[in-house]
């Protein structure tokens, strides 16, 4: 504790963009939707749904899908990695539905979306797949805290519990990447052909298990800079190799979309989507090539930069589908306000903080385990 | 019986009085600074749009299976028997979900209010329940709109378009578009040359998403299971392996029990 705390972002960094996000959360207030953002009726959703809750909760997905190899699956090689990850997940998911806050007209009616049903609707399913994927991560959250305080008994119960959670996580997560590429389907009039499918429940879930697998491997590199945890070289090569699969996966479907409707077509130099479109392609595809590379994967250096690119490609992926794809079929046009940009930015950065005030305080890295190895 | 309008663009004289008859019903401003605005917006319900001489409107299509309301995760927005798609305020998030559904951009956001609504036209539902005729059909002086039976309205149609086949570009818009609705429009150019929307699915919107929601509860079931089903086997593995380590560490003394 009396370590002076290190951050991956200088402080005054961080606290000039809590001061821009809390007078952003302030304009949003005072001002409604209209003051604070620059969406308009023919672009309802802006960053706030693109960028925080469509990346913000596919980079959380990390945590259900290591916990899942971990503890389902048994490679227990994946266990020192399972605590930060959910820890990453569930900071992911308040943060998600902090911007859901925001973003909503009536933030006092969110209860609605769970009480007055609509089982026809994607956004009724997205609805209760964050309130219950959020409780769940909540519970798997608790075994470090539990672990500081000394509470052993309330331990046990947790860990007993631990496995049928890991698994209600994994599957509503995969819901929630389902019925989240779902939205998009009811607007193919508005949604430009290369980014338009009806595989996109699919490419969302495949994209999510990638990215936070990514996620993982991002977070390990830079705790060891921040916080001196060891990097398991061997286990991020692990990750990386598991990466490097599913972004194939990805690629024979998102490929296989394209060349099935005949959209590869658009891809014309001249076209700015086409640019996007291979800008995102690329940040996907070479990290999936070189990672299948024994020698690249051993390269720690590496193993960070092909997490970038997949972070980056995957966000790339998601504010595509969720506005440039849009820019070029609607006659109006959208770019987000300073203060949209300012609340996203914030939660980001809050989000990072609370990271590594929990990490230092409670035992996410360094621990024995939450399963015993084999019985 | 389900209501439809007809709105006749080759009649129509562009005199606006439908939108002031609209504005007033829903207690919206309405002046010579709204009246030039021809986009749909939350102030604006309907509009005559006027572009090389020729006269469209724009207003909610009431669609027969409406994407809004498919999208509406509180049920906020209903399809009704007598062909209104209807707004319960009560019920709304604000998620704006229906805005991103609807193939046509009509509904509008109260984007200033601080407790804001989404605002779309409702087709005057409580006059059409009373047996009388939506406000926009009432005032127009030209008889451009018109509002009753929908199969009535589709064979008129029809026939205008067959008597006058150089008047008419031979479509009924709202037919057939995006699996058909209450409003019905005819014209003397396609639409799209009028700056409205180009290309409408032709089937309804929500089938697109139902398939995919669909599978859901198959999707939670079989993932549980496979799930499930490698917990089970390798946690036997482990325990089999623990138990010929044991055996061997052990099996010193004898090996039968």
């Amino acid at each position: 504790v009396t370590r002076v705390p290190k951050f991956s972002i200088s402080r005054w960094v961080f606290a000039a963009l809590v001061v821009a996000g809390a007078y952003a959360a302030y304009a949003r207030v005072a001002g409604g939707l209209g003051g604070a953002t620059n969406l308009n009726d023919g672009f309802p959703w802006g960053i706030w749904i693109g960028f925080d809750v469509l990346c913000g909760v596919g980079l959380a997905t990390g945590g259900f899908t290591v916990a899942t190899m971990a503890y389902v699956f048994n490679l227990r090689p994946y266990e020192p990695v399972v605590r930060p990850a959910v820890l990453t997940a569930f900071l992911g998911y308040l943060l998600e539905i902090l911007a859901v806050l925001f973003d909503l007209g009536r933030p006092d009616r969110f209860w609605h979306a769970l009480v007055m049903w609509n089982p026809r609707s994607p956004m009724f399913e997205v609805g209760w797949c964050v309130a219950l994927s959020t409780i769940v991560l909540f519970l798997q959250f608790l075994p470090p805290v539990l672990e500081r305080f000394g509470l052993d008994r309330s331990l046990r119960l947790a860990r007993a519990v631990l496995v049928p959670l890991v698994v209600a996580g994994a599957v509503l997560s995969a819901l929630h990447q389902w019925t989240l590429g779902s939205l998009y389907l009811i607007a193919p009039h508005k949604t430009h052909p290369l980014w338009y499918s009806l595989q996109l429940p699919l490419l969302f879930y495949v994209s999510a298990v990638c990215a936070g697998l990514a996620m993982t491997v991002f977070e390990s590199c830079h705790s060891r800079k921040a916080f001196g945890i060891p990097l398991e070289v061997p286990l991020l090569a692990r990750i990386s190799r598991l990466l490097s699969a599913g972004l194939l996966v990805y690629a024979v479907i998102r490929i296989a979309d394209l060349w099935h409707r005949g959209a590869w077509r658009l891809i014309r130099p001249s076209r700015p989507e086409a640019a996007l479109f291979l800008a995102e392609m690329s940040l996907l595809l070479v990290p999936a090539a070189l990672l299948l590379g024994p020698r690249w994967r051993r390269d720690p250096r590496w193993l960070h930069a092909s997490s970038v690119m997949v972070i980056l490609g995957f966000v790339a992926h998601r504010l595509n589908v969720s506005i440039t794809a849009m820019q070029p079929m609607l006659s109006l046009r959208y770019v987000p306000k300073w203060t949209e940009v300012a609340v996203t930015l914030a939660s980001v950065a809050l989000g990072i903080a609370a990271f590594g005030f929990l990490v230092k305080r409670l035992p996410f890295y360094r621990h024995a385990g939450d399963l015993p190895t084999a019985r | 019986m389900s209501i439809a309008i007809l709105y006749d663009g080759t009649i129509c004289a562009g005199c606006r009085i439908c939108e002031e008859a609209c504005a007033k019903r829903r207690e919206l401003p309405y002046d010579a600074r709204i009246a030039r605005e021809e986009r749909l917006s939350a102030h604006k319900l309907t509009t005559i749009v006027t572009r090389n001489g020729a006269c469209s409107r724009k207003l909610c299509m009431h669609c027969g299976d409406p994407a809004c309301a498919s999208a509406c995760p509180v049920s906020a927005l209903r399809k009704t028997a007598l062909g209104p798609v209807v707004y319960q305020e009560s019920r709304c998030i604000g998620c704006r979900y229906c805005m991103v559904a609807c193939p046509y951009q009509v509904p509008a956001y109260e984007w200033d209010q601080r407790l804001p609504r989404m605002v779309k036209c409702d087709m005057c539902h409580d006059r059409l329940a009373d047996g009388e005729t939506t406000e926009c059909a009432r005032y127009c002086p030209s008889g451009a709109t018109v509002s009753g039976d929908r199969q009535a309205l589709i064979r008129e149609a029809e026939r205008r378009i067959a008597a006058n086949p150089d008047r008419y570009f031979p479509r009924i818009y709202g037919l057939k578009d995006a699996g058909g609705g209450a409003v019905l429009m005819l014209s003397s150019v396609a639409l799209e040359k009028l700056g409205f929307q180009a290309e409408v699915p032709q089937e309804p919107l929500p089938q697109r998403t139902w398939k995919a929601l669909s599978s859901v509860p198959d999707l939670a079931a079989l993932g549980s299971a496979f799930l499930g089903g490698v917990w089970w086997i390798t946690r036997r593995r482990a325990a089999v392996a623990a138990e010929g380590e044991s055996e061997s560490a052990g099996g010193k003394g004898g090996g039968v029990q």
